[in-house]
């Protein structure tokens, strides 16, 4: 029993981590139909931005804020920058175009960070919870309430405020979107800058637990588009689900098989999805009629 | 002099890529007119609406509305200055509720205005408001079209361009439709109206223009045009 809880509260851990990821890419492929691999970037740049920030002397919750800032920033650049003017190039031309400017941000990250692992003190101590006999991390809990603060929010701010609504409606309909009056290029700056700052917040919140380091992204990324391949791509819903899944997944295989297999997993999953899932989970066909 | 048109196109070229669709079109729309643009398939009556509502750049030539050349304008700003179209084949946003569909057409206008003129666009298409919590995919294809053109007069509209707003509905929902071209233009609404369905909107227009490979190849009162024999051969299936 305790052993089955440490593993389920590890795997709800991280699976929030690739939830906030998946839900990134789910923000930007539903407004955009960009698959943007820049996605785990943003979580690392969460992470060092507050790591350099917090040993230069700022206090851990106003660094952490200037980590986000610094993300969104970085995600309206990547769409005013690389994406904008690609307009009308295939999805294949825009995936490069994010994967290239992933390894610009990571190259950039180990000149002006360093190449080293950085840790943050956890936000509320490191004396572990008993729950079932098994050692709860509270950082753990921050992570999991964090996450679930962003998801809230973020269906909030989709399913009730105008301008989430304009997001939705550029997703579905980019012509009509313009033709009501929607600005759709600010509107997808919007939806870069807040995958970005969702990113970014998730580095900051497991970087106590996880360390960082410029090149944390890559797995991230990967790990992020598995989860949101499995829950279905383009269902936020399914993003969050899969994130979750796929943490329990490879902390379960870690623990009860081998933790080798860790990052294996991740990959199993994408073919397993492919091959047999290709709506994944919660994946379903458009409404709609001609 | 006679007061300026409040649509005024000179010398408009656009196209998609290489190829020109609309090759040099002049049209002027006055305010209170209902104009039709006639014309047959891959005439350019689409990419001239599209270039009107600033979707597509403007190769060459110069659009004007109220006096203001606008050809540089984004979509957005030319929706805040009262220029609404309702696209070919409707364009609804498939997976948001009625609501929502209607609530964004209001999307430059503010909160209050959106209650008034969602009062009034329920009250011209009841059906509207009956089944406004349902997606707006799931309408059948005569109330898409009501929300459609409902959705384009949440923004207020001072000039009306309606794409095809008949095709593929019932010969009754198509009656319907025009009536209620003619009814807004009552309202104050100034329209351009695209229809494949040239006899009909030939008949409820002041003015038409028949437009042919890119290029305007007719113009008059709709009453001339639709007694034209060259224009019934060709366009009217008479």
């Amino acid at each position: 029993m305790a052993e089955f809880v440490q593993l389920l509260f590890a795997g709800l851990t991280t699976g929030a981590v690739y939830a906030l990821v998946a839900l990134g890419f789910t923000l930007i492929f539903q407004a955009s139909e960009v698959v943007n691999f820049a996605q785990g970037e943003f979580v690392m740049l969460g992470g060092m931005v507050t790591v350099f920030a917090y040993n230069a002397g700022v206090p851990l919750p106003l660094a952490a804020l200037l980590a986000v800032v610094v993300a969104a920033a970085t995600g309206t650049l990547l769409h005013s920058l690389a994406i904008a003017p690609a307009k009308g190039a295939t999805v294949v031309t825009l995936i490069i175009v994010t994967i290239g400017a992933s390894i610009l941000i990571r190259g950039l990250a180990q000149i002006i960070f360093d190449k080293q692992f950085h840790a943050l003190p956890a936000f509320s101590g490191d004396e572990p919870l008993r729950v079932f006999g098994a050692a709860i991390l509270p950082q753990s809990l921050w992570v999991l309430g964090g996450s679930g603060t962003i998801v809230l929010g973020l269906w909030l701010f989709m399913e009730r405020t105008l301008l989430g609504k304009a997001v939705r409606a550029t997703a579905a309909n980019r012509l009509a979107a313009e033709l009501v009056g929607i600005d759709t290029r600010l509107v997808l700056t919007l939806a870069f800058a807040v995958s970005a700052a969702i990113g970014a917040v998730g580095g900051i919140l497991v970087t106590p637990i996880t360390l960082t380091s410029y090149a944390v992204g890559t797995l991230l990324a990967l790990k992020g588009f598995a989860a949101a391949m499995l829950g279905g791509i383009g269902n936020p819903v399914g993003a969050v689900v899969g994130g979750l899944v796929l943490g329990l997944l490879e902390a379960f295989a870690a623990g009860w098989i081998s933790s080798t297999y860790k990052d294996g997993v991740a990959f199993l999953v994408i073919l397993l999805v492919l091959f047999a899932l290709p709506q994944g989970l919660l994946g379903r066909a458009a409404v709609g009629r001609v | 002099m006679p007061p300026e048109p409040l649509l005024q196109v000179r010398n408009l070229r656009c196209g998609y890529g290489r190829i020109e669709a609309v090759k040099g079109v002049d049209l002027e729309v006055a305010a209170g007119e209902i104009v039709a643009l006639v014309g047959g398939n891959g005439a350019g009556k689409t990419t001239l609406l599209r270039a009107i509502s600033g979707v597509l750049p403007v190769g060459s030539g110069t659009i004007r509305f109220a006096g203001e050349p606008i050809e540089r304008r984004r979509p957005d700003e030319r929706v805040a200055l009262g220029i609404v179209q309702v696209p070919e084949g409707r364009q609804l946003f498939g997976p948001l509720s009625v609501l929502d569909n209607l609530r964004l057409g209001a999307f430059r206008r503010g909160r209050a205005r959106t209650r008034v003129n969602l009062e009034r666009v329920f009250a011209l298409f009841p059906q509207l408001a009956e089944r406004q919590d349902t997606p707006a995919g799931t309408l059948s294809g005569g109330q898409q079209q009501m929300c459609a053109i409902g959705r384009a007069l949440m923004a207020e509209p001072a000039l009306l361009l309606l794409d095809e707003p008949s095709m593929g509905l019932a010969p009754f929902l198509v009656e319907q439709i025009l009536e209620t071209v003619v009814r807004l233009r009552a309202e104050g609404v100034t329209v351009l109206l695209v229809e494949q369905n040239a006899v009909a909107a030939l008949s409820l227009a002041d003015r038409g223009y028949v437009l042919e490979t890119g290029r305007i190849a007719y113009a008059g009162t709709g009453r001339d045009l639709l007694g034209d024999p060259v224009v019934q051969e060709a366009y009217l299936g008479v």
